[in-house]
């Protein structure tokens, strides 16, 4: 049994090397009950590897993990109450989709056979489970990962970008499906690519690249903190560059394919407006372009060195 | 019930009932004594230069023997490696061990279900050609009295003991041979490689016993314990190579053994 009080994921100091290579590099993150944490980054930022070690399918070079207290490297135990899955999931080819859950459960034990159908129905493969495994889609072998998962009944689950790879449709029901059991209570940490894909089903973020976390927090404060960037265009852009200058909460005034591009949180975005309309350049478009995780990466380098996690957002992004 | 070694044991004998190279070796150990059986029915004679060679159109009791004789050159330790061989890399060619590694079983648990998979498969492949052999041996030859390799009559139910008593003997190298393909199989993660390693080693100690010099090693390379059965066959039963046989293939099995447990308890599931 967990420790009482005992967190989900408790993860201090985590270091792998592969040779010269440092592909988690540092990492600390808590994880609390009910938490859906997006663990986001570029590919190659160590998130499989961060996962995997979580898992204990590989010893750490340094560093603990702790699920509900226990640690995985030592004893499988430690992930009672936990699944997933890094990177594809994987299954035995030759045999059906049911036949390697009916494997999984019996390796699982606790009664998990008898949710083989719940979790094939959950998934949306009930009417292909007779099918052999070797036969399936990217995106069906992806669904079938989540119900081997879910055999397991988890208070947390450990899934590895799960929605790389599938087509639009795919990803929705994907993400669809992971709203639903964060919405059941499940604990998820979900490592993503995407920032979007991170912001709508997550409520913490740690950003990671190149093995180190280079944010940790919530995505609104960040976002907030990073501000967002609009583009402009007006009837006299030139008048109309030299306004935003002078506007205070506005800054990085650019050109950005033949567009005028700035950095601006919303109240001033509001007097922009209005200030333009009375200097007589008139506007034509002014939006707010999508902050991708590039944006979140510049803005987190451009602020000060001190960016640690948790730190005051203020300091992130000036 | 909560899960342990023999359910990963049923189930890896459940996989192994869906994969091609299972029948293969299955389908080798029934064919290749019948084809025997075949052959030695048209020409009448055995090879005479091998101990029983001459008896197999007197007795079929004496053709298991003379295919255990033959078999140990390099079909039982292939059919044996087939699976040993493969038990581990195949998960690594699937990339199923995160799988199976992320359940509730230690890696200790699934090694032993593996491991006692695998030592069934070659238990399987000889007491299945050893059985095919006497059937169809005494369908050609007759289910008649053996002459013992110290020139006594033996009856023919007695043989038939001895045949299978001979067979469990048998298996005691056959699991040293068990023991390096899960070595090699954990350590290459290759299927291909850990097969034609296990049998290229097989292959390569009956090359060390024939090199001038080096003869006096005969009594300790894993090639010579096939033969150890042959103590069976003589007036009174000679222990000594029985004996022999079952220490010298510990040492070639136990580390074999220990040291893939201990690569499979340790390493870095980094792929698939
Ligand atoms: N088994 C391995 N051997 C050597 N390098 C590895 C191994 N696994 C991952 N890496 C390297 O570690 C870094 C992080 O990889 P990974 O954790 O897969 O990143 P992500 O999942 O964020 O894309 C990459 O540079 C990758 O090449
Ligand atoms: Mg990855």
């Amino acid at each position: 049994m967990s420790p009482p009080g005992a967190v989900p994921v408790e993860v201090r100091g985590l270091v792998k090397e592969y040779g010269q290579l440092r592909a988690v590099d540092g990492v600390d993150i808590t994880i609390n009950e009910g938490d859906v944490y997006g663990y986001l980054g570029p590919n190659g930022a160590g998130k499989t590897t961060s996962l995997r070690m979580m898992l204990g399918l590989i010893t750490p070079t340094a560093g603990t993990v702790r699920l509900f207290g226990r640690n995985p490297i030592e004893t499988v135990h430690a992930l009672e109450g936990v699944a997933g899955f890094v990177e594809a999931p994987t299954f035995y080819p030759y045999m059906t989709g049911r036949r390697n859950l009916e494997l999984l459960a019996a390796f699982d034990g606790a009664g998990a056979s008898e949710r083989i159908d719940e979790a094939l129905h959950t998934v949306e493969l009930a009417d292909r489970a007779g099918d052999r495994v070797g036969g399936y889609s990217h995106g069906m072998r992806q669904r079938l990962g989540i119900a081997g998962a879910l055999l397991r009944s988890p208070k947390l689950l450990l899934l590895d970008e799960p929605a790389t790879g599938l087509d639009p449709a795919g990803m929705r029901d994907m993400r669809l499906l992971i709203r639903r059991l964060a919405d059941h209570g499940m604990t998820v940490v979900l490592s993503s690519h995407l920032l979007a894909e991170v912001e709508e089903l997550c409520n913490r973020v740690a950003i990671v690249r190149s093995g180190r976390i280079v944010y940790e927090g919530l995505i609104s404060e960040l976002k907030r903190g990073a501000g967002a960037v609009y583009r402009l265009a007006t009837t006299d852009d030139e008048r109309a560059i030299a306004i935003c200058r002078a506007q205070p909460g506005i800054s990085e005034v650019r050109i950005e394919h033949g567009h005028i591009c700035f950095t601006a949180d919303e109240p001033a975005v509001a007097e922009l407006s209005q200030a333009l309309v009375e200097a007589g350049a008139l506007i034509h478009a002014l939006a707010p372009q999508t902050v991708t995780l590039e944006d979140l990466f510049f803005s987190l380098t451009e602020g000060t060195a001190a960016v640690t996690p948790d730190g005051p957002l203020a300091e992130v992004a000036q | 019930m909560s899960p342990g070694v023999l359910t990963v044991y049923r189930w890896e004998l459940r996989k192994l009932r869906y994969q091609k190279r299972t029948y293969l070796g299955l389908g080798a150990a029934v064919i290749v004594p019948i084809l025997f059986v075949i052959a030695t029915h048209f020409r009448h004679r055995g090879p005479e230069d091998v101990p029983f060679g001459s008896y197999i159109s007197r007795s079929g009791l004496a053709i298991p023997l003379v295919i255990l004789l033959f078999g140990a050159i390099w079909m039982f330790p292939l059919i044996t490696a087939l699976v040993a061989g493969d038990i581990f890399a195949s998960e690594d060619h699937n990339g199923t061990l995160k799988t199976i590694l992320t359940r509730s079983l230690e890696r200790w648990q699934i090694f032993a279900g593996k491991a006692l998979t695998a030592a069934t498969y070659g238990i399987a492949a000889i007491l299945l050609s050893g059985t095919v052999a006497v059937i169809a041996g005494c369908i050609q030859s007759g289910f008649n009295p053996l002459q013992s390799l110290s020139g006594t009559v033996v009856s023919a139910p007695k043989a038939l003991g001895l045949v299978y008593t001979s067979l469990l003997v048998y298996l005691i190298p056959i699991l040293s041979i068990v023991c390096i393909g899960l070595l090699l199989s954990t350590i290459t993660r290759n299927s291909a490689a850990a097969v034609v390693g296990t049998l290229m080693f097989s292959l390569l100690i009956q090359l060390i016993g024939i090199l001038p010099g080096l003869t006096g090693l005969q009594p300790y390379l894993l090639s010579t314990q096939f033969n150890a059965w042959q103590g069976l066959l003589r007036t009174p039963i000679d222990w000594a190579p029985i004996i022999r046989a079952a220490w010298v293939c510990a040492l070639y099995g136990v580390p074999a053994l220990a040291a893939a447990c201990l690569v499979f308890l340790r390493r870095d599931v980094a792929g698939g």
